[in-house]
């Protein structure tokens, strides 16, 4: 948790020195979803998550210095500068990005799962969603097959409670929760507490479980909450919500202070400990941050690669006739 | 070599890579069970099984993203929309996801996906139901579309489509399905971007894609034998990859171009082919290139309209006196 906040902040303040583009979806204050939800993730289990991607990226093991450097568009990044901060991508470690159009990752995390099941492999794809895209019709369609075609897939709402500068209040017309949607599909869900990672852990894997070993997808609602406005740029992020509001979440429900807390009291750890942690994360953020402006950017032929294997490949098939008119 | 129709020719292709490779599945509205809304999947829900050929629920948008995502993962589904037209509710996915998730990876990501189905209007079916929608997917780099007219075509570039490892968009046309061909017992494949001279001539270019094919080959004919004016016929084959050299070479030799598109004219395919030309063989010309497009309206239902509404022979005809 403490490198994700670590590695936010530094990325918030080369955002605020003008030196990344286009928009910034800070994760901090949701640190303890994608740490206790990814963190169970075993070889047949896969991920993939919408624009506030950048936590479960380092969760699933993306270097920081890859994260940081596709931040500020540099030919280090993880997607060599051509996808940017809603478009980590990491197939080797099953993480299947960062999608920029609300719901839209959540028929391809069904996808994955299908493949799973249809390959035979024993595992599960966790399609994580923000709480504004239960109201995407795509997200139904999901549901949908999920349950019809019995596909081992966990859906992880992330119920921050804002879709953008939209609360819950005035979005959904289901007001008790978001999960319960799931009813009307005869799926099995749960609200978690997100302040609680051996409950987000707890829940979590009894949900990958029921994928893995039967078959049924889920859906879990997470309540959490992020301290920043929807993003960066967010020009009404202190409009939509109080600044009391905002503090008080700081004040008395941030995961990282609360996780602290808990493991002191159990005697896990210690404020030593914790500190040597915090300090090599943002030795870690920091160490990024000059890999990533050390870095050079992409050059500008290398707008037209990536975009077909075959050409890419040097294939028969990519030396046929033309892919790019503007030659 | 056997004649067998267009149809024939999209299920035999089918059927031969869902044999020749386990990562196939066949999914779409009425694929199995119903055995196609047009037929092309015939008998092979029964041969394959339910695990090969699926049924799905009327869900673009869910069925195309699935499809997305199983290709991430090495399978190479091939989805059926019923007609494209029904594609508008699934853009996101073809679109924003297969057409855009390989070049946000930065190349990690392949998406060996076809989509496939018939797009086309002349069926009296009403505007929302045919739709010609090539320009809007060969505007999106990360997609291939292709446009068989005849059912060798359509066999040879559907299995090179299936073994392609990018999202093909596959258009067929309802209009062509019964028509009837030549196709070889033996295994071929046609690469995508290559065009086809269907009928060779000295003074004039029809060129176009899918059923303006068949239509500029009948006003080929027609050129020949009343007004003695030899016309060349470049099928497109593929609109992305898109063959230049093909359609330049014919223009060079011919000097004259008419370009014959069933989509719309107002930045459709053929705006595309009439500035290529424009901007590489400009001086080969001894006329300005003309278009013979669909009527631009929304497609109209009653019948005798809608067939003036498609390019028609004698559209063709008129526009090649009037530069010859």
């Amino acid at each position: 948790m403490l490198r994700i906040r670590r590695f936010e902040q530094a990325s918030l303040k080369l955002y605020q020195q003008g030196k990344m583009g286009g928009f910034l979806h800070l994760y901090i204050g949701q640190e303890s979803v994608a740490v206790g939800t990814c963190s169970l993730l075993g070889p047949n289990d896969h991920a993939i998550t919408a624009y506030r991607d950048h936590g479960h990226a380092l969760v699933v093991g993306m270097s920081m210095n890859e994260c940081m450097a596709e931040l500020l568009g540099k030919a280090t990044g993880c997607s060599k500068g051509k996808g940017g901060s809603m478009h980590f991508f990491a197939p080797d470690k099953n993480y299947w990005g960062g999608h920029g159009i609300v719901a839209g990752q959540t028929p391809l995390g069904l996808g994955i799962a299908y493949a799973l099941k249809y390959k035979g492999l024993k595992g599960c794809c966790l399609t994580y969603l923000g709480d504004g895209a239960v109201n995407q019709g795509v997200f139904h369609e999901s549901l949908n097959l999920a349950a019809l075609w019995n596909i081992p897939v966990v859906y992880v709402i992330e119920n921050n409670q804002y879709s953008m500068g939209t609360s819950l209040a005035r979005s959904s017309a289901i007001k008790a929760c978001l999960a319960e949607r799931a009813e009307a599909y005869a799926m099995d869900w749960d609200i978690v507490n997100g302040e609680n990672l051996y409950e987000v852990r707890a829940k979590t894997f009894d949900a990958m479980e029921r994928a893995r070993e039967k078959c049924r997808p889920s859906i879990l609602e997470i309540d959490t909450y992020r301290y920043y406005g929807h993003s960066v740029a967010d020009a009404n992020a202190k409009v939509y919500r109080k600044a009391e509001e905002i503090e008080f979440y700081k004040q008395n429900h941030d995961p990282i202070m609360l996780w602290e807390k808990r493991l002191k009291d159990e005697g896990v750890a210690d404020d030593a400990l914790i500190e040597k942690i915090d300090n090599e994360a943002k030795a870690e953020a920091a160490a990024s941050v000059a890999f990533a402006e050390d870095s050079p950017f992409p050059e500008l032929e290398d707008i037209f690669t990536d975009i077909y294997h075959e050409v890419d490949m040097g294939t028969e098939a990519g030396r046929t006739g033309r892919h790019f008119f503007n030659d | 070599m056997p004649v067998i129709t267009y149809r024939q020719a999209l299920n035999d292709a089918l059927s031969e890579e869902l044999t020749r490779d386990e990562n196939v599945v066949i999914m779409g509205e009425e694929v199995a069970e119903y055995n196609g809304a047009y037929k092309i999947t015939e008998g092979l829900w029964k041969k394959f099984g339910s695990k090969r050929v699926v049924d799905t629920p009327i869900s673009e948008a869910g069925f195309i993203g699935l499809g997305v995502g199983a290709a991430m993962m090495g399978m190479r589904p091939v989805m059926e929309l019923m007609f494209w037209s029904f594609a508008y509710v699934a853009f996101d996915q073809i679109i924003n996801n297969a057409g855009c998730v390989r070049y946000m990876s930065g190349g990690l990501i392949n998406l060996p996906l076809v989509i496939r189905g018939p797009a086309n209007g002349g069926t009296n079916v009403g505007a929302t139901h045919s739709h010609t929608p090539e320009n809007f997917l060969a505007n999106t780099p990360g997609l291939k579309v292709v446009c068989p007219a005849t059912p060798y075509d359509a066999k040879g570039l559907m299995k090179t489509a299936i073994r392609d490892n990018d999202p093909v968009c596959f258009m067929e046309n309802t209009l062509l399905y019964g028509d009837q061909g030549e196709v070889p017992e033996e295994e071929y494949l046609i690469p995508l971007g290559v065009a086809d001279i269907k009928r060779e001539g000295a003074d004039v270019s029809l060129i176009g894609h899918g059923r303006a094919v068949i239509t500029a080959l009948n006003a080929a004919h027609r050129l020949a034998e009343e007004f003695d004016i030899s016309a060349e016929v470049i099928d497109l084959r593929s609109i992305r990859p898109l063959d230049e050299e093909t359609i330049l070479d014919s223009v060079r030799k011919t000097h004259r171009a008419v370009l014959v598109d069933e989509n719309k004219p107002f930045c459709g395919v053929s705006s595309q082919i009439a500035t290529l030309i424009q901007e590489k063989a400009f001086d080969d010309l001894d006329a300005p290139v003309q278009r013979v497009c669909s009527l631009d309206a929304p497609a109209i239902y009653s019948p005798p309209v809608e067939a003036l509404q498609l390019p028609t022979v004698d559209r063709i005809i008129q526009k090649v006196l009037a530069i010859s």
